[in-house]
């Protein structure tokens, strides 16, 4: 059925896909990390670091791929067979779901220190300069007049963690939450589905008054869009978001890299792994390093996610399952 | 109606021209594998639910808010686009005016602009601090981007070509002969338009009709930037999915897939009888 | 003047209004493209397309689209060619199933592929006990774009088949030609232009599908991000010049496919009317 194309046309068709042709060198081992939205900075650097270290030490060349998105649809895609060799997701939950189809073994968070967390975050308040609402805490937030961006809690990794701080906070200071987080997410008049897509919400399109943000998106958005239009602010009291890293091992074994990826996660906890996480705003896990970037990190009192939820698996029940508390506040008649 | 006669003439053109057995074959062929199958897929996932939960799943406030907003936007669309589409199709075929050849191309134009593209430059002119959304939000108070409004004007510009392209022949064809004849036999201008004009192109105004709110009831590339994404506000039916998937939902996003291809079947064969009827009525 | 022609006034008026519709609807949103674009000047833009990941994104929507265009075209001009020239039972039903991919949103059209092919799909752990990778890499890309793109040849060349009628194929076959030789002496030299048109069509539209190719990629840099999607990552990594130099590079691609498309009518339509 070929000649219903005219030959000139073929030629064309032949040569992109000549062009296509993957130029990839004998010997070269490759490694996929499925990631989140906010970590593309991050992971392009740590990357090339542990691409230099692998060939000093093996003297073999590694080709990291990184893959970014919302992490749940990332989680998912590791699912529906995404060949991931190593996943670095927003929160332990999505690294759950994986696990819990046999891709990942049960016991992952107890296989790398600290809850296989090599950094940690929190949020933050990203506001426009000069605090014009005059936004020091949570409870400021629902005053009226004051606009809130954060992405959605059931698409966004961070927006869970958004929401559990808010919480968190209301709790604190002897509010009904349900209620607390209610009047917040009215005062909401965008609600997208990333964390990336927020921060251009607020910064690019001019809406709202406050971003809720990962405390490194915060940075990193100053660091951009330059520090003369807007702030931060760190409320009193937030949530310790600890993004949780694995090996995905069904991939691993069968892609034979379970080498690589192991010491790529572990890579993360060692020195320079750690300078890599401050230079792009995480707060590291090294004390001393923490202690030593105490003006870019403040301290603050933090809830953790255990201590005050009971768990991933309890909160995601609880909070952002279907018909569960975060449904019930866009419930009409309320 | 007409089987009884249509039997022997089909019997008769049956054999006439030879080779409809490959071509048939590829056609078949190639239509199950690409559209067929995988829409199976989509048939019979949801009834992983069992019958009882399916309905539950569907008839969720906020599935049901957001079917309702993603078909009445793409009506609305669609419906905004017909005399938009009949007056961009009606100035190509009729007139003559300098930027002429630039607006016959133009209509195009959303065909080959990538949806998510035409998405954030729509946003980034809509939005309160864009070029077309600061005056208006500054002279009239109006928020476009981020509200179902905004919704609507994406839709609109995914839809538009769809209503120019469909008349646009028809109109053609149409040629101004009958038009002259009303004119010769006393009717006024409006009077032509309205008895001769109108009902030569309502079939193919129905079709674009149609076309045009198929295309724009499942967009989602250029919505989600636009929308604002506001559960039971502006939250479109396709990125319900999305979510529903990132839920590891597949059959919850899937029974939300199968409802909005039965509804736009269910509006489309409405437009068809509709169309039907008028070529009855108008012969 | 003539009571069938407006008056002066009113076709300025309305050419006034359709232009005015043309630039807020149509134009805007691609100067704005191309403004943003070239906001921090020619090297940023270009340098943004000709980075690695932007070549391999450009490289990929041209192969994707190379593969799926032939078999569409050649899988539309059957099922058109069936329809116009033959009859058999469920003809009308085989018009309706040929256009049904328009009415189907993109994200479901990537979301059937990821229920057969997904790990958690029919053939999944099939394929991937046999270390076949369909979804998110190329095999998906390319089903992704020949579902959405599959009724535009089709839809293109049928309305032109059926006006054309069958005479001319019903004569050749009395004089003893078969089905082949039909279809490539006289069908196809009848429709060859609104072909070309069809094609194209569904070239430019191949290249810029999001939708469904989102939800069937895996979005990994260099290797299964096609070109509107990397201008979702460039958009999200606050490389916003890039973001929209890659877009205005696909815009560019699109409205070349489009120019083509308006002479080729323009020719063909001049064909038609030496012929009548």
């Amino acid at each position: 059925m070929r000649p219903s194309i005219p030959a000139g046309r073929r030629a064309f068709l032949a040569a992109p896909a000549l062009l296509a042709l993957p130029a990839r060198a004998q010997g070269v081992r490759e490694l996929l990390n499925v990631s989140y939205d906010p970590t593309r900075e991050l992971f392009r650097d740590y990357s090339a670091h542990f691409v230099r270290e692998w060939q000093a030490q093996h003297r073999q060349t590694v080709r990291v791929n990184n893959s970014h998105g919302g992490s749940g649809r990332q989680a998912r895609s590791v699912i529906d067979g995404l060949a991931a060799d190593v996943v670095t997701l927003a929160l332990a939950y999505d690294v759950d779901a994986i696990a819990e189809r046999g891709l990942i073994a049960k016991d992952w968070i107890t296989r790398l220190p600290q809850n296989s967390a090599p950094y940690t975050s929190t949020i933050v308040f990203l506001i426009r300069k000069g605090n014009p609402k005059g936004l020091r805490d949570w409870p400021d937030l629902v005053k009226p007049g004051v606009a809130i961006i954060t992405p959605n809690p059931k698409t966004s990794g961070g927006a869970r963690w958004n929401y559990l701080a808010a919480w968190a906070s209301a709790k604190k200071h002897g509010q009904d939450p349900e209620e607390f987080l209610g009047r917040l997410f009215r005062q909401v008049p965008v609600l997208d589905t990333g964390a990336r897509g927020s921060t251009t919400s607020f910064v690019q399109r001019g809406q709202g008054d406050v971003l809720l943000a990962w405390e490194n998106e915060a940075h990193l958005a100053l660091k951009e869009f330059g520090a003369g239009q807007l702030e931060i602010v760190y409320p009193p009291l937030s949530i310790l978001a600890e993004p949780s890293v694995a090996v995905v091992d069904a991939n691993a074994e069968r892609r034979g890299t379970r080498d690589l990826a192991e010491a790529y996660l572990r890579g993360l906890y060692a020195p320079a792994g750690q300078e890599v996480a401050v230079k792009h705003f995480y707060r590291p896990r090294d004390e001393a390093l923490l202690a030593k970037h105490a003006q870019r990190f403040p301290p603050l009192e933090l809830v953790t996610i255990d201590g005050a939820f009971g768990g991933w698996a309890e909160a995601q029940r609880t909070h952002f399952s279907d018909g569960g508390v975060f449904d019930r506040i866009y419930r009409p008649g309320r | 109606m007409s089987a009884s006669l249509a039997l022997p003439h089909r019997a008769r053109r049956l054999r006439a021209i030879p080779g409809f057995g490959l071509a048939f074959g590829i056609a078949l062929f190639w239509l199950s594998a690409i559209v067929l199958v995988p829409l199976l897929a989509l048939l019979l996932r949801p009834f992983e639910l069992g019958l009882v939960g399916l309905w539950a799943s569907l008839t969720e406030p906020r599935v049901l808010a957001a079917l309702r907003l993603s078909f009445g936007a793409a009506l609305l669309a669609a419906a905004l686009a017909l005399p938009l589409g009949l007056l961009l199709a009606w100035a190509v075929v009729r007139l003559r005016f300098p930027g002429r050849a630039l607006l016959d191309a133009a209509i195009d134009l959303p065909f080959a602009l990538p949806t998510a593209v035409a998405g954030v430059a729509l946003t980034a002119l809509l939005s309160p601090n864009g070029w077309v959304g600061a005056p208006l939000a500054a002279l009239f108070g109006w928020r476009i981007a981020f509200t179902p409004a905004g919704i609507v004007v994406a839709l609109l510009f995914v839809a538009l070509p769809f209503i120019a392209r469909t008349v646009e022949p028809v109109l053609r064809d149409l040629g101004r002969e009958a038009e002259e004849a009303a004119a010769t036999l006393g009717a006024t201008r409006f009077q032509t338009l309205r008895r001769v004009v109108l009902p030569a192109l309502a079939p193919a105004l129905l079709t674009g009709f149609g076309l045009g709110f198929a295309r724009a009831v499942g967009e989602y590339g250029s919505v989600i930037f636009i929308a604002g994404n506001m559960p039971m506000i502006s939250e479109i039916a396709p990125l319900l999915i999305t979510i529903r998937l990132e839920q590891f939902d597949y059959a919850g996003a899937a029974a939300i897939g199968l409802a909005m291809l039965l509804l736009a079947f269910a509006v489309l064969l409405a437009l068809n009888l509709a169309q039907r009827a008028l070529r009855r009525g108008w012969a | 003047m003539n009571a069938a022609e407006d008056p002066r006034w009113l076709r300025a008026l309305v050419a006034a209004l359709a232009l005015l519709v043309g630039l807020l609807l149509l134009a805007l949103p691609l100067a704005a493209v191309f403004t943003e674009a070239l906001r921090r000047g020619w090297e940023v833009a270009l340098e943004a397309i000709l980075e690695p990941d932007s070549l391999a994104a450009i490289r990929l929507t041209l192969l994707v689209a190379a593969i799926s265009v032939p078999l569409n075209t050649v899988g539309g001009l059957a099922a058109a060619w069936c329809i116009a020239k033959h009859d058999f039972p469920g003809r009308r039903l085989l018009v309706v199933l040929v256009e049904l991919p328009f009415s189907v949103s993109p994200v479901i059209s990537g979301l059937v592929f990821v229920l057969i092919f997904g790990l958690q799909g029919w053939l999944g752990p099939w394929l991937q006990a046999r270390h076949i990778q369909v979804i998110f890499a190329l095999p998906a890309l390319v089903l992704a774009t020949l579902f959405v793109t599959f009724p535009f040849v089709a839809r293109t060349v049928l309305p032109l088949m059926q006006e054309q009628g069958r005479a001319e194929e019903e004569a050749a076959a009395t004089l003893g030609a078969d089905g082949w030789q039909i279809f490539r002496r006289v069908t196809l030299p009848n429709i060859r232009w609104a072909l070309l048109a069809g094609v194209l069509l569904c070239n430019a539209r191949a290249m810029g599908e999001f939708g469904a190719v989102s939800v069937v990629s895996g979005h990994i840099r260099g290797q299964t991000n096609t070109m509107p999607l990397h201008v979702e990552i460039l958009y999200n990594e606050y490389q916003f010049a890039g973001a929209f130099a890659v877009a205005a590079l696909l815009a560019l691609l699109g409205l070349v496919t489009l120019a083509a498309k308006s002479v080729l009518e323009r020719w063909s339509g001049r064909a038609v009317g030496e012929a009548g």
